[in-house]
């Protein structure tokens, strides 16, 4: 992303509107700028400002006389006046960021927008997580904090050592370039993307021991973690299994996603098993 | 996507929050041309139950932002959801959402859908209680649940409570902290009511799952509480 300076008319209101608090108001050159660095390219403020096409010379001459009245200006907050904002085209490796950070855009590997995975969202219909097993995302990353690639290899290559099965329909799992060991590509380690979400499949009796290996890497880490756990409940709807291992691991647990399991049965002939791939 | 599932509030803070969405799985039996049609009705049955908020992951909710705006709206910008135009727009077999404020309207919205038989896949994200009783008014079983386990890690570096139950009603993160404090502080310093602060919110959730509802009620709350 790009601000054009021609337009840009350093009114602020795209400083708080940026997730990630990558832009700034230059004090030298009276304009926003990007720190490209911290910059995810997700495109909040392309896609989430409301845009005008005033003059910015206009703007700008106003804005000076208001401000040596010490006038306050009560604009819209969520506005761009002049339309300053470019979107750029993206080359690799950088790409990775926008496809990590904007959920409008679906991920190549998967097809999914969002952060691509589909977790139990559709278990419904493509049975992916049984009864007894749980299907754990480990989301890396929020905004403000972000993450790089290089921290999301860590709980990678952690998880590889013990073994896991890693879910193949996964934006994470398509950059690893060898799965046995959890290893992204080398070209992207230091890309920062808002969040990552690395997935796995193990059984039920597996959680504790993964979830101490999340912990026991989220201390190396500078990110912020947020795991879900997946379930098949039982014929009458309820899960018996994992609830209980996560409250005596002291979770205590509020919100979720719930499959109604109205999706059409009859493609539940797919085959699950297909969609992972072991380390 | 985890749009949703990491909202942050305990069980009691959902009591207005439901989060319906619809995914298009393809199949052997169902391509894009079957479930366009099925998406378009689901959107449309949703605004029977007077939904908050309405959406598709690729064009966005029920409140959008302007691309050409005129000046003079400052003075008096419409924040009227367009549901219709949600529906109209959808052009894609995409993830859709519907939200709803209360626990009635999303019950008997999911029954309706089950009535419907569409064969998409349908998820409620909301309290586990919540999305349970949704279940057992519609008479059917939970086929899989999701749990959100929370934030972990360097939370030191996350927010105060009140921005951060704004600012995760957008899972992807499009609704910044600094623009949630920001809402905050207008909604204190009286420039703006919280409806029109939750309006302002409500635009940069590029998948029309943030629930301006619940936003309008912490922002009042934020008004004269502190954490």
């Amino acid at each position: 992303m790009r601000i054009n300076p021609e337009k840009c008319v350093a009114c602020g209101n795209c400083t708080y509107v940026c997730p990630m608090g990558a832009i700034y108001i230059d004090p030298v050159k009276q304009r926003a700028t990007i720190n490209d660095d911290e910059c995810v390219e997700c495109y909040t403020c392309f896609n989430g400002l409301s845009q005008e096409h005033l003059p910015p010379s206009f703007v700008r001459t106003v804005r000076k006389a208001f401000a040596m009245m010490r006038i306050r200006f009560d604009p819209e907050p969520d506005v761009c006046p002049t339309s300053a904002f470019e979107p750029n085209e993206l080359v690799w490796p950088r790409v990775i960021r926008r496809a990590f950070s904007d959920p409008r855009v679906p991920h190549e590997s998967t097809g999914v927008e969002g952060r691509g995975t589909e977790e139990v969202k559709t278990n419904d219909v493509t049975g992916r997580v049984k009864l007894g097993e749980a299907g754990l995302t480990i989301e890396l990353g929020r905004p403000g904090v972000g993450v790089r690639f290089h921290e999301i290899q860590e709980i990678c290559t952690a998880l590889a050592k013990a073994g896991v099965a890693f879910e193949k329909k996964n934006p994470v799992t398509t950059l690893m370039t060898d799965v046995p060991t959890g290893k992204l590509r080398e070209d992207i380690l230091d890309e920062k993307v808002m969040s990552a979400i690395v997935e796995i499949k193990v059984s039920a009796e597996r959680i504790e021991e993964i979830i101490n290996i999340v912990r026991d890497v989220e201390k190396r880490l500078t990110t912020v973690v947020a795991i879900g756990v997946g379930v098949r409940c039982d014929n009458d709807g309820e899960d018996h299994i994992v609830a209980p291992i996560l409250e005596r691991l002291g979770y205590k647990l509020e919100r979720a996603k719930t499959n109604t399991g109205l999706g059409r049965a009859v493609t539940a002939t797919l085959q699950p098993e297909k969609e992972l791939v072991k380390a | 996507m985890t749009n949703t599932l990491h909202r942050f509030g305990d069980a009691e803070s959902f009591r207005d929050d439901y989060v319906i969405f619809a995914i298009p799985v393809r199949s052997k039996d169902m391509g894009a041309e079957e479930l366009l049609p099925k998406l378009r009705r689901f959107l449309q049955i949703a605004i029977e139950y007077k939904p908050v908020n309405l959406g598709d992951t690729r064009k966005g909710g029920a409140l959008r932002p302007g691309r050409g705006m005129n000046p003079l709206s400052h003075w008096k910008r419409d924040i009227t959801p367009d549901f219709q135009g949600v529906v109209d727009g959808l052009a894609i077999s995409t993830t859709v959402a519907a939200v709803f404020d209360n626990k009635v309207a999303a019950e008997d919205f999911i029954k309706r859908i089950h009535e419907e038989d569409f064969g998409l896949s349908v998820n409620i994200s909301t309290s586990i209680d919540g999305a349970e009783q949704c279940c057992h008014h519609a008479c059917i079983p939970r086929h899989s649940v999701g749990y959100s386990l929370g934030f972990e890690g360097h939370t030191e570096k996350l927010p105060d409570s009140q921005v951060m139950m704004l600012s995760t009603m957008c899972g992807h993160g499009m609704v910044s902290h600094s623009l949630a404090k920001k809402m905050i502080d207008f909604v204190k310093e009286n420039r703006r009511t919280p409806e029109q602060a939750a309006a302002v919110l409500t635009r940069f959730c590029s998948c029309g799952v943030f629930n301006p509802s619940r936003a309008k009620r912490i922002l009042e709350d934020a008004r004269i509480k502190t954490n």
